[in-house]
């Protein structure tokens, strides 16, 4: 019945206009859903990748020193940046401009830090003479079964292909906060929290490439080491 | 807290200049109406396709000296070969679904009616849907530029089927003809055409979510909001899919992978890895891109036609002067097809070798779409049940698209069964199913839409006497095309083949085949029609008032056609259900949105929740 009483004063009752569903506006929401779908595109990409992987005999090829350590270092700052992302969030919250700004200056770092160390990590392995469609030669023989089968060659391609893009991700961010940075002043605070929206996606993108990309393929036999 | 809710309302004004009026407008509304031109512009170069496949199949080897001049290396001397057949079958195909299929009834009537039909200004981001236009426009000018792109002198356009399956869309140039540039740029239009709809499908979502009027609850809105809002949501999650696919394919084109490209593969006579014109490849999964392909692809059929099973209802509603029978049940319908749509991409693959359990999961799940496509149905029935019917041609299509739904979703009943799919796979019986239920059935859809909705857009009536021809020849030329189709199917005539003369077997079709051309080239002539009637009513139709159909949504407030901000600056109060029509004890027989309820309504307990029953 208080429905009802209630539409006498709006006779449109239910929502009676006034305020968002959900209170969100509508560029939160517009991220929101760039969020869901470039989401599909990196799970499309990273299934992809398990298919391949589990039918193919697959190159493990990563020691646990440098390369574990050395993207666990990369994994830090990226987590780093989300954190020092939600204190610029939080001080856009109060208000207090200047520490956002100190705050998302701190995100670029850490995120030009982490694609630095990325890119160096690309170097080493392209060096070593992994490619998009080859494996290093000693990577072939080490991987090579009892039986002959030879490792697949596409550990390049997948490995270059969702670093690579995930790492244009990093880049468009960055960029894009450096924008926020520079403008926070005409910024309202809801357009912040849509940037943290962004960092913390591509930040929780790493979160499922780190384990399923680098852990999955520690040389647990120390092959190539011998 | 109205003021806020409107804060971020881009109250843009009217734009003076030519360029940003009709060019690069943020007006919906002209949004709408480019995507319709450009869906208008695509649906000729398809069928121009179409016919000159018909011809090709039923006089195979005849000379057509204009094809010789124009495509000197697909038509040598005038003739067809094989090789410029499978690059039409391709861009027919690819045309038809992307720049036909999917933007007419979701940018075209969407962007125009959604934010009318809803009670907004515009749409949540304009710049972002004058963007989506121009973006699938480039993609539209890459395909066009795809059929015309030579490497070499035996290329014609791409070939591969408008699902480019792999590893042939995937090994380049040595794949043979229509391998080369060509295909590349086939993906690259596809992939910048599902960057298009990702930012259409956004702003759709967020327009109906966030921009509703006051009163304008979920389920008060017409069912046209609901299956746009559907269409939107399996866009946003099926097109991200094929982009991460398409990207892959084009890295095994031009970077040398191998993702979709198996290991000791002998094409044109060269053992992969054993010449540098074909490096090695090896390790890769054909299989890998049909599901990424069909992931995207079963959800896009759904694309195609449920903005017009929404047009479908809305219009059967006006016409049949009865409420929609089931207002809820046709929602959830619209979002069980939708949910339902993500889970079945399997039944395209039975072939290809996957476990007969996985085959019959994708069944049982392929049949029970059946479920939500039957209440439909079945309320479309109930809606029409007992009405006094008002026969104009929108209301024709309307009941048109019905008849082709369940004409070709029968047909579906059957590919979807394992068993019946292994025989049928790649003959006619699928083309016939899917251009029925799928091509046919969504643009019956339009039509009924364009006769429909053209008095608003423009102010006056389309002719009704030729929209009446127009709709008769086109309905007893789809099912006289298609049906005869599934014959040859069943009887195994396989899919794209350019002519079956070494087939004994299928000789005795032959007069079929001739009769479905002539019958599919007297319905594209009648097409023309459609098109003068279009031209010709924008300037010399019957005049029409705000609201000429007597019907009850908000598009039919304003004045035809509406102004700049839709609603002349004051936003309608939406009080009712949108499909109320013989109400009984209401003075008209049909009452608007907008009318506030009566006191015997208010105290009548009537149930005050949108739509009664």
């Amino acid at each position: 019945m208080s429905t009802e009483a209630r539409a006498v004063h709006f006779p449109a009752a239910d929502w009676g206009g006034g305020v968002h569903p959900y209170r969100v506006g509508h560029r939160k929401l517009g991220m929101w859903l760039f969020i869901v779908s470039d989401s599909l595109t990196f799970s499309a990409l990273l299934i992809g990748y398990n298919y391949l992987r589990a039918s193919n005999v697959w190159a493990t090829p990563f020691p646990f020193y440098p390369s574990i350590v050395f993207s666990s270092v990369m994994t830090f700052c990226l987590l780093s940046s989300s954190l020092t992302m939600v204190f610029g969030v939080s001080a856009s919250s109060r208000g207090d401009l200047k520490a956002v700004r100190k705050w998302i200056l701190a995100t670029i770092f850490f995120g030009v830090a982490f694609l630095v160390l990325h890119l160096i990590e690309w170097n080493h392995l392209i060096s070593e003479g992994l490619t998009p469609f080859s494996l290093p030669a000693h990577w072939v023989s080490t991987f090579t079964t009892t039986d002959g089968q030879l490792p697949s060659p596409l550990f390049g391609a997948t490995f270059f292909t969702i670093t690579g893009l995930h790492m244009f991700h990093v880049a468009t961010g960055a960029v894009y906060l450096a924008v926020v940075a520079a403008r926070v002043k005409k910024l309202k605070h809801e357009d912040i929290e849509i940037s943290g929206l962004y960092w913390h996606f591509v930040d929780l993108v790493w979160m499922f490439v780190f384990p399923l990309i680098y852990i999955m393929s520690v040389d647990v036999g120390g092959h190539l080491a011998k | 807290m109205s003021v806020e809710t409107h804060e971020a309302v881009h109250r843009h004004e009217p734009p003076t200049s030519f360029i940003r009026k009709y060019i690069f407008s943020l007006d919906h509304k002209v949004i709408g109406i480019q995507y319709i031109i450009l869906a208008l512009v695509a649906v000729i170069v398809g069928m121009t396709m179409s016919v000159l496949m018909r011809m090709n199949l039923s006089w195979p080897g005849t000379n057509w000296p204009i094809l010789g001049t124009l495509f000197p290396a697909g038509a040598p001397g005038g003739i067809m070969n094989p090789e410029f057949y499978l690059s039409l079958v391709t861009m027919h195909g690819t045309i038809m679904v992307f720049f036909v299929l999917t933007t007419a009834p979701q940018g075209g009537f969407g962007n125009y009616f959604l934010p009318i039909q809803i009670g907004a200004e515009d749409m949540a981001f304009p710049v972002l849907n004058m963007l989506s236009f121009w973006v699938t426009l480039v993609g539209f000018i890459v395909i066009l530029a795809a059929i015309f792109a030579s490497g070499s002198a035996s290329t014609v356009g791409p070939i591969g089927g408008w699902t480019g399956y792999a590893p042939l869309s995937a090994l380049g140039q040595i794949a043979g003809p229509g391998q080369g540039l060509g295909m590349n740029l086939w993906i690259i239009s596809i992939a910048i055409f599902c960057v298009g709809s990702l930012l259409g499908a956004l702003n759709f979502i967020t327009t109906l979510l966030n921009m509703r009027t006051r009163g304008m609850t979920l389920m008060r809105m017409p069912l046209t909001c609901w299956a746009w809002f559907t269409t939107a949501v399996l866009a946003l999650l099926s097109f991200p899919v094929l982009l991460g696919g398409g990207i892959l394919l084009l890295l095994d084109r031009l970077a040398g992978t191998s993702f979709f490209i198996p290991g000791g593969l002998y094409v044109s006579g060269i053992l992969s890895g054993t010449n540098p014109s074909f490096p090695v490849h090896t390790g890769g999964s054909p299989i890998l891109w049909q599901h990424l392909f069909w992931f995207f692809g079963h959800p896009e059929v759904y694309i195609a036609i449920l903005p017009g099973m929404g047009a479908t209802s809305h219009i059967l509603s006006t016409f049949a002067r009865k409420p929609i029978f089931g207002y809820r049940a046709m929602v959830f319908a619209i979002f069980a097809i939708g949910l339902l749509g993500f889970f079945v991409w399997g039944h395209h693959m039975f072939i290809s070798g996957m476990s007969p359990y996985s085959a019959m999961t994708f069944s049982i799940l392929t049949l029970s779409i059946g479920v939500p496509s039957a209440v439909k149905t079945f309320n479309w029935l109930g809606t029409l049940w007992g009405a006094r019917i008002r026969f104009t041609t929108a209301m024709l299509f309307a009941i048109g698209f019905v008849s082709l739904f369940v004409a070709g979703g029968i047909t579906g009943l059957v590919l979807g069964q394992t068993s019946l799919d292994l025989p049928m796979h790649d003959t006619y019986f699928v083309t016939a199913h899917f251009h029925l239920v799928m091509g046919v059935a969504s643009i019956f859809g339009m039509f009924a839409a364009t006769y429909f909705w053209f008095p608003k857009v423009f102010g006056r009536f389309m002719s009704e006497g030729m929209g009446k021809i127009h709709f008769w020849i086109t309905f007893v030329g789809v099912y006289c095309i298609f049906v005869p189709m599934h014959v040859m199917g069943i009887v195994g005539m396989p899919r794209r083949f350019s002519s079956f003369t070494e087939y004994t077997f299928l000789s005795r079709l032959h007069p079929l085949v001739v009769f479905v051309s002539i019958v599919a080239i007297i319905t594209v002539l009648a097409q023309f029609l459609f098109y003068f009637n279009l031209i010709w009513s924008i300037f010399k139709g019957k005049k029409a008032g705000p609201n000429p159909w007597d019907a009850t949504t908000l598009e039919w407030i304003t004045p035809s056609p509406p102004p700049h901000d839709n609603f002349a600056g004051v936003l309608p109060t939406v009080y009712r259900g949108p499909y109320e029509f013989a109400v009984p004890g209401a003075p008209n027989d049909f009452v608007m949105q907008t009318e506030p309820e009566t006191e015997a309504e208010r105290t009548g307990g009537n149930g005050h929740n949108g739509h009664r029953h």
